[in-house]
Parts: structure tokens; sequence; C-alpha cells
């Protein structure tokens, strides 16, 4: 078997929370964002990582660059622990690993020209770069993702949505990374500009043989760019297989429940289809429930679900639960 | 006589950079009890139309042409007049319930002043009333809750909080801007469920404003596409979905991923969204669409009937270019 | 995807074209202010104080320290403004050419502004964007020291300072520049802290970019507006400063003189008729004041980013 390019075991990032009415001496609550994820992700793969707001996909994310304190292993190439680098020589991996945000105006200096800030990967890593080669990578790196070279002084907010997400694109490739994460790239996009950023995305990948970390909430999205995806739920891994494994048999409750959720363009299906319920809301991630920590809204849930913790199973299709299996009778005709 | 009628509306907004055309001559027709979606992406004049017809524009926006409901002219209707259409005829359901939301009071008494205002009743009543219609929205333990502050409930608690007080008078109208854009994909799962019962068990006519066919799939029987604020076409859903006749309601919906299908590249729409600053000359779509002519950038093509209930304008519509492909 | 051949062709044609020049935002915000009729016309203002005090002194007839003794003891029958004697603003009550002190107290009073602000900015920026990039503790060990040295009430200070190592303009750059950077380092604090919440700002740290450097190319220019304008209107609030200290009779020494000074032998003699020793140093006093204002509240309105 192949070294895998990125091995994660065990992740955890604890923040400590201090709340206001608490005294100054009074111990700091601990939220844990990301609660002890495994996985591996081998070269010229995409992982997607999916989940609603507060599951901790985008802190993961953050986790896997350190921007963020976290614990446990993340295994580059097999070889090197990059959570155990000093700063400085974590600054070597930086430029492997790059990342795309979701906010795509919000991600470019406004006071610097798109040249610069696609240049800017570059004066880091490449200091030596003369100014000339420099500018023709930029130049090159903005026509690959399909962005006029002659706007290269231009300023990000002449640009559209779409296109700002693509000088992201060329930013992040430009010292041509081995990773790429991308922390919900599509979402504050036009559906029809999405499609042009995806299909960039996934040419990209095909032509480089880029490894992508993709993160989103939006099911959809995830399973048309993923070989592989990974489904969280409180800072836990819920469910993760091939895509069209997961899409096709999913295991887990949360899983089967949030792929009934998303809506289809199609009003015959649309109107036909049972949309699974949740229960309840979102447990606080500073008090999250006993045993498995989806017990609370799971259509499933029995004592043992409180007691103990479910251990991911083995296997390309790996689930945490107690009583995994396809979606049964009851649970579709159970009332809202 | 339609519930709601509008006719040949533009929004306009003056700013430093040139006027912007946000809406150009749309007109629509609603019936009591119609569902109606209205699509369109970031510009599409969607949301402006909507606030249009509430008189909510910002203060440089200007509208024109003409909006009745039930007879009566509404469009720059003052203040006053307005106010008793606003909650008590047409209510509005914005994207963020958080804007429109007093955080420094209680639910109960925001909610309360609402039908001590406009229909007089008393404070005990309103709020029993209040407590009554927060059940009606599925909220647990109303009872209680309706005495907490908007900040103490969830994001999908609030937007339910928000449709119960925007149905306390019974509106006839109910427009719903994005209500479910800022939510999770299960909590709008069940905000859409709620939203379409409470449709059925009222019976008032409402406008779904969305980016997301989806949503508008599941939920209207009408749809109405726009594009550069002006309609692109217009139409029952399923053959809207079935057979697509405009250029960019075809190009929009193979945009989609979809999680009930495969892998295959998705066929995106091929250049920017339109700029709406300055007159708007031609069909909107025009720089971005494949099968555009001369006459398209010269001409506005008219809302033409071309299908029992469909209209669309457009000067090269797919059906005349290729033969429909045959429903399945 | 397939490959549309007029489309390739005509994105050829753009590529081959010249680089496009873009339109910064600093470029967007010189048009606003170019717009603005109140700020264009307090910029006049201002270069209308500014020509007066750099070549005022080339028209003057007199000097600033020489005595007319003609018109001594009877100031205020000839002493007034006149052209045939020289005395466009007339002379002071020792028959001191009032146009060339007006001109000295302008330059004076202007220099305090620029130099107090421009400790402001400088000491200031820095400190403020330091402590609120690093944060943590290093934020709060800064900042508890700013709001120490704000709690001690600096008009006192300044006036102990003067009083005991004598009235000197150097001692009173001193005392303006102890306490303008104060609330510049606040401010600087505050709009750093949302700047590092920014994506740009993580952007860069993803990509490995030295702390240092963040400040410098992300961070600082970010904070150029805002502190253009409190600068533009801390200058007045310094002249404001310096002239009520030299109203009290603290300021600068004779023969040096400035605005606040001249404004407060006027007023001490306006009960004897001569009106023209308080109207002239107040009317550039007034001109600068506007002029500053004017040109803040329009840099603040050209530069507002709600507007974008």
């Amino acid at each position: 078997m192949t070294t895998p390019l990125l091995d994660v075991k065990d992740l955890r990032v604890t923040f400590e929370i201090h709340r206001d009415g608490d005294l100054p001496w009074a111990a700091p609550r601990k939220l844990r964002a990301v609660n002890g994820v495994d996985f591996s992700l081998l070269a010229g793969k995409t992982l997607g990582i999916v989940g609603e707001s507060g599951c901790g996909k985008s802190t993961l994310a953050r986790a896997l660059i350190r921007m963020l304190p976290a614990t446990g292993q993340v295994n580059w190439q097999g070889e090197t622990d990059l959570l155990q680098l000093t700063a400085r020589q974590m600054l070597k991996y930086r430029a492997d690993i790059q990342m795309i945000f979701q906010d795509p105006l919000a991600s470019l200096n406004p006071r610097m020209t798109v040249g610069d800030i696609i240049a800017e990967p570059l004066r880091t890593h490449r200091p030596t770069m003369g100014g000339k080669e420099r500018r023709a990578r930029v130049k090159a790196a903005m026509e690959r993702v399909g962005l006029l070279s002659n706007q290269v002084n231009r300023y990000p907010h002449e640009f559209s949505g779409g296109q700002c997400q693509r000088i992201g694109i060329a930013r992040a490739l430009i010292v041509e990374p081995k990773l790429l994460i991308c922390d919900e790239p599509v979402s504050a996009l036009d559906v029809s500009i999405q499609a042009q950023v995806i299909n960039l995305l996934d040419d990209l990948r095909r032509d480089l043989g880029l490894t992508i970390v993709f993160i989103a909430h939006d099911l959809s999205v995830v399973k048309h760019i993923s070989d592989e995806v990974m489904v969280l739920y409180l800072g836990k891994m819920m469910e993760r297989a091939p895509s069209d494994e997961l899409f096709a048999h999913p295991q887990h409750p949360y899983t089967q429940a949030l792929l009934s959720a998303v809506p289809v363009p199609d009003p015959q299906i649309e109107r036909g289809k049972v949309v699974i319920p949740l229960d309840g809301e979102l447990p606080s991630p500073m008090n999250p429930p006993s045993g498995c920590v989806f017990r609370t809204r799971c259509p499933r849930a029995q004592a043992l679900c409180a007691e103990t913790v479910p251990e991911p199973t083995a296997g390309p299709h790996s689930y945490a639960c107690h009583f995994p299996g396809a979606v049964t009778q009851e649970e579709i005709a159970a009332p809202v | 006589m339609a519930l709601l009628d509008v006719n040949d509306l533009s929004v306009r907004f003056a700013t430093q950079d040139g006027d912007i055309h946000a809406v150009n001559g749309v007109s629509l027709s609603l019936e009591a009890g119609d569902t109606l979606g209205i699509v369109g992406e970031s510009g599409s004049g969607k949301s402006q139309l909507s606030f249009a017809l509430l008189g909510l524009l910002a203060k440089n926006g200007t509208a024109t042409g003409s909006v009745t409901f039930e007879g009566r002219e509404i469009l720059n209707a003052p203040e006053k007049v307005l106010n008793t259409y606003r909650a008590r005829k047409i209510a509005m359901v914005f994207q963020d319930p958080m804007t429109s939301l007093n955080p420094y009071m209680r639910i109960s008494d925001q909610m309360a002043e609402v039908l001590m205002h406009h229909e007089g009743l008393t404070k005990s009543d309103a709020i029993a009333r209040s407590a009554q219609m927060l059940d009606a929205v599925k909220i647990p333990d109303a009872q209680n809750r309706v005495r907490l502050y908007p900040h103490e409930f969830s994001g999908g608690m609030r937007q339910r909080v928000m449709i119960a007080m925007s149905l306390l008078c019974k509106p006839q109208l109910l427009i719903a801007d994005e209500p479910t854009t800022a939510l999770d994909v299960t909590v709008q799962a069940q905000i859409m469920t709620l939203l379409a019962e409470l449709q059925k068990e009222f019976g008032m006519a409402t406008i779904l404003i969305t980016h997301d066919l989806g949503v508008v799939a599941g939920f209207c029987e009408r749809a109405m596409v726009m594009y550069g604020g002006r309609i692109m076409e217009r139409s029952p859903v399923e053959p809207l979905f079935a057979q697509p006749t405009h250029p960019y309601t075809r190009g929009l919906i193979a945009a989609i991923p979809r999680v009930d299908q495969g892998h295959e590249a998705l066929h995106a729409i091929p250049g920017n969204p339109p700029n709406m600053t300055g007159a708007p000359v031609g069909c909107p779509f025009a720089p971005r669409c494949d099968f555009a002519g001369d006459d398209c950038r010269r001409d506005m093509p008219p809302l033409e009937r071309f299908a029992t209930e469909r209209d669309r304008a457009c000067h090269r519509p797919i059906d005349l270019i290729a033969p429909l492909e045959v429903p399945a | 995807m397939v490959i549309d051949k007029t489309k390739m062709t005509s994105l050829a044609a753009a590529t081959s074209q010249p680089e496009m020049a873009g339109r910064s935002l600093w470029a967007d915000a010189r048009r606003r202010f170019a717009r603005n009729k109140a700020a264009v016309f307090g910029v006049f203002l201002l270069l209308f104080v500014a020509c007066f005090a750099l070549f005022g002194g080339f028209f003057a007839q007199w000097s600033n320290e020489e005595l007319d003794f003609s018109v001594m003891g009877q100031v205020a029958q000839i002493g007034g403004p006149s052209l045939s004697n020289g005395h466009y603003f007339g002379t002071d009550d020792l028959g001191r050419d009032l146009f060339a002190r007006t001109v000295q107290g302008t330059q004076i009073s202007l220099a305090v502004g620029l130099v107090g602000a421009a400790i402001a900015v400088i000491v200031g920026t820095l400190w403020g964007a330091t402590a609120g990039y690093f944060g943590g503790r290093i934020d709060n060990y800064m900042m508890r020291t700013v709001d120490i040295l704000i709690a001690i009430p600096y008009m006192f200070v300044l006036i102990l300072l003067l009083v005991m190592y004598g009235r000197s303009i150097s001692m009173l750059f001193i005392g303006v520049g102890l306490i303008s950077w104060l609330d510049m380092s606040r401010i600087v604090r505050g709009q750093t802290l949302t700047l590092k919440g920014r994506e740009y700002i993580e952007a860069a740290k993803a990509i490995g970019v030295p702390a240092y450097t963040i400040i410098r190319r992300h961070i600082l220019p970010n904070l150029l507006g805002v502190v253009a304008v409190y600068a533009t209107l801390l200058v007045p609030l310094m002249i404001l400063t310096e002239s009520f200290i030299s109203f009290l009779g603290l300021g600068v020494q004779e023969p040096l003189t400035s605005l606040g000074a001249l404004i407060s032998e006027g007023a001490g003699t306006m009960s004897y008729g001569t009106l023209w020793q308080i109207a002239f140093p107040l009317f550039f006093f007034v001109v600068t004041l506007f002029g500053f204002f004017f040109v803040g509240d329009g840099l603040r309105d050209a530069l507002d980013p709600k507007d974008r």
C-alpha cells in the first residue's frame, strides 16, 4: 500500500472559553470543536468533509495547517508530523499546503493589486525569485484559472465574486502545492458561477494531480467533486465512505437525514420524497450528550447510545453508530 | 380580479457611479392562494422587486409602474396607507430574522405589539394569541418560550418566530425573501415543510424569493425566472423543470449539482453576472448566452405566451433551435 | 468542456492587449473627495493658510520684533491697518507689526498641530497595531499603559512642565506629543482587531507570511484611511490645545508667538478700540480650524467603507 499524503490520527481541537459571568479564577469551560477525528488521504484524491454549522469542519481545516492549536497527529507523506514542528520548520510545508476561503472578496486584501495578491506566496516561499519571472508566473497562473492576464494591475473590488474566487485559486496554485484545502469555496457564489468554479477545480485536480480536502455544507457539491466523503457532527466523525457508496448506501441515521433534506431541482422527485425529520436542536458543543453525540436527535437512539460512544468501524466504509443500516419504513412514516 | 397585480414595475437606484436599473418593466399577477417562486441569482432584482411592493426601498431608490392589491394602487402610496397593508394584508419574512427582531424586547411583547396595533386586542389577549401562533409554527413549549428574547432562540427557531409573527394578522399575501438561505439543510427542510403546511392551512398567497431551484421545485406551483432585472421565463414548475425553453433557465438547471445524479461535469454558464449600471440595452443574458445573435444584443425580447400558462422573453428559445427532448 | 472557437480567439485578442490600469480604493476615495464641495473648499482654505504662513514673511514691511516708534503710544489712533505705513494688519499694543506677527503665529500654530498629529500617527499607529495584532498579554500590557497615561490630567501636567522647565517651544512639542498618540493608539488597536478577523489576514497566515510583513503589507495599508481621517481632525485639536495654553499665558515665549497668544493679547486690548488686534489672528485661527474640519469630514466620507 502506498503511503498516504496526509494521515490524520485522533485530531482534537479544544477551545477554552471563559464566559462573561464566570469568576476570573474559575476554570475555563472546554469546547471540543474537533473531537478525535481520523482519516487518511492518498495523493491525487479528493476528500469531501460535510456537516452543518457548528460541526467543526472549518476548525478541522485550520488545525491541519496549524492555524489553530491542535493535538493528535497530522502525518505528512508518512514521515513528518506537522503538529510537532516549530513554526519555522512548518514554514517549509506551508508552500505544499494551500488554502482557498469561503468569502472570495474578503479573502483578498482590498488595497493590493491582483498581481501582488497572487504573487504573495511566491514572495514568501521563493524570496530569491526575480521580479520578471515572478510576474510571468503570476500571469501564467491567472490564465490558467481563466482570468485575463492583462488585468494584473486591477484591484479585487473591480472583479465579480466568481472572478475573485479564481484569484484566490491562482494565489493558492502559484507555489505548486501538493494539497489544496478548500473551505466552502463555492457557498458564497451564485449557481451558474458556482458550476464554473467547481469545473475549474475539477480540471486543475486532473491536470496538476492535486490532492484536495473539500469542505462544504452542500452535499450535492461535495458529491460532485469528492472521491471520498466524511460526515461530521459536533466535532465527531459520523460516517466516512467512498463517495458513490456513501450516497447510495448511507448507514448512519445522521447521513440519511442530511441526504433526505437536500432539495432536488425536480418537482416530481422533490414533492414525492420523504424528509427524515431530526428532532430538537443541535446540542451545545460545550456540553455534548454522553455516549453518541447524535443520540438526542436520532430516530434510532436507545439506552446503549447514551452509555457508550460508538467506535468507528474499520474498512473503507466506516461509520460510528450502534444501530447502522438502511432507512426503515417506520423512520419514514414518523411524524414531523 | 387578481389579489396582486404588478404592471410594468421598474426600480432604479441613484448612485455616484450612475443609475442602477435593478428591476426593468416587470409585470405579474397573483390570485388568492397562489404560490409563486421568484428565482434568480444575485443582481437579478428579485429582492428589490419585493421591497418595492411594500415600499421598503432604500432612500436612493425609486419605483415606477403600478402595483394594485385587491384593486387598490399601493405603489408609492403614503406610509400611512402602506402601514395598513403591511402585516395585516401583506406580510414579509426575511433571510436574516435577527435584523427584523428587536434584540431588547421579549418575543411576546414584539408579537403582541403587532396585534394590539392592528387588531386592537388587549395585551393579555394578544400574548395568548402570540403563544398560539408560536405553537402553530411548532415551537415546543410555546407558552413559556414566548417570554424569551430573540437571542435565546437558535437560527431555525428564530425563523419560525418570524413566520409566526408574519402570520399573526392572517395576511392574504406572504412574501418570503430567501427564508432559508442562512439555515442548515436539515433546518431548511423543516422550515419549508412548515411553510407548505401553513400555506395550506391559512390559504394565503405566497411569493417565495430564492436562488435555490430545488426549494422552488418543492414548494411552488408557478415560478418566474429573473435575470438582470427582467423576467426571462414564467411557467408552472413541472414543465419549467422538465422542458426549460429559455437558454438561461436551461443553463441554470444544468448548472446545479444534484445529490441524485452522477459525477458528470456541470454545465457552467460562462461569463460574469450582469452589470446593472446604466440603461439596459437588449437582453441582459445575451453576453452569456450561447445562442445570442445581434437582435438579442439590440432589442429586449418581449414576454410572450408560447404554451399553456407559459411565457418567456427570448428571441432564440431552445425549442425553436433544437427539437424538444421527449420527457421521460 | 467544449471550447468555443470564437470565444477563444476573443480571449487571445484580449490577452494580447496591454495591461489595464486598476482603479484602487484610494483613487475611488480621491474621486469621492473631489466631488465633496465642502472638502474641496476646506483644501483651498488650508492652501491659503499654508501660503500665508510660508510666504507671508516676504511681503512684510516690518519684522515681527521691530517696534514702530511712530505709532507707539497712539496705537488706537494711527496703529490700525493701513497700506501706507506697511502695517497691513495694523500693529499690536507695543507697535510691532501685526502682519508679521500673525504670519509667525500661524507658522507656530500649524507646526504644533502638525507635529502633534505626526507623533500621534507614528507612535499611535505602531503602538495600536502591535497591541491589536499580537493580542493577549502584550495587548493587555500595552493598552493598560495607555489607560494609565490617559488617566493623568494632561493639562495639569503640561502646565507643570511649562512652569518647571520654562516656557519653550520644544517643551510645548513634548507636552502635546505625549498626549496626542493615546487616543490614536486606541482607535488603531480597535481597527486592527477588526482587520485581524478578516479572511485575507487569515489567508496571509496560511501562506506563511511572517507577522511583521502581515502588519506592514496587510494591516497598515488598510488602517491608513482611519488614521488619515483621525490625524486630520487631530491637527485642529492640537492647535486648540496650544492656543488654550498660550491664552493662559504659558505658551511660546516672546518674541515668538502663536495664534493663541495673539488672540489673548488682542482680547486684552479689545476695550481700547483696537479690534483689529484680535480680528486678524482670530480670522486665521478660525479659517485654519474650518479648513481642517472640512477636509477631515470629507476624508471620512470619501474613505467610509460603508459606501463600498
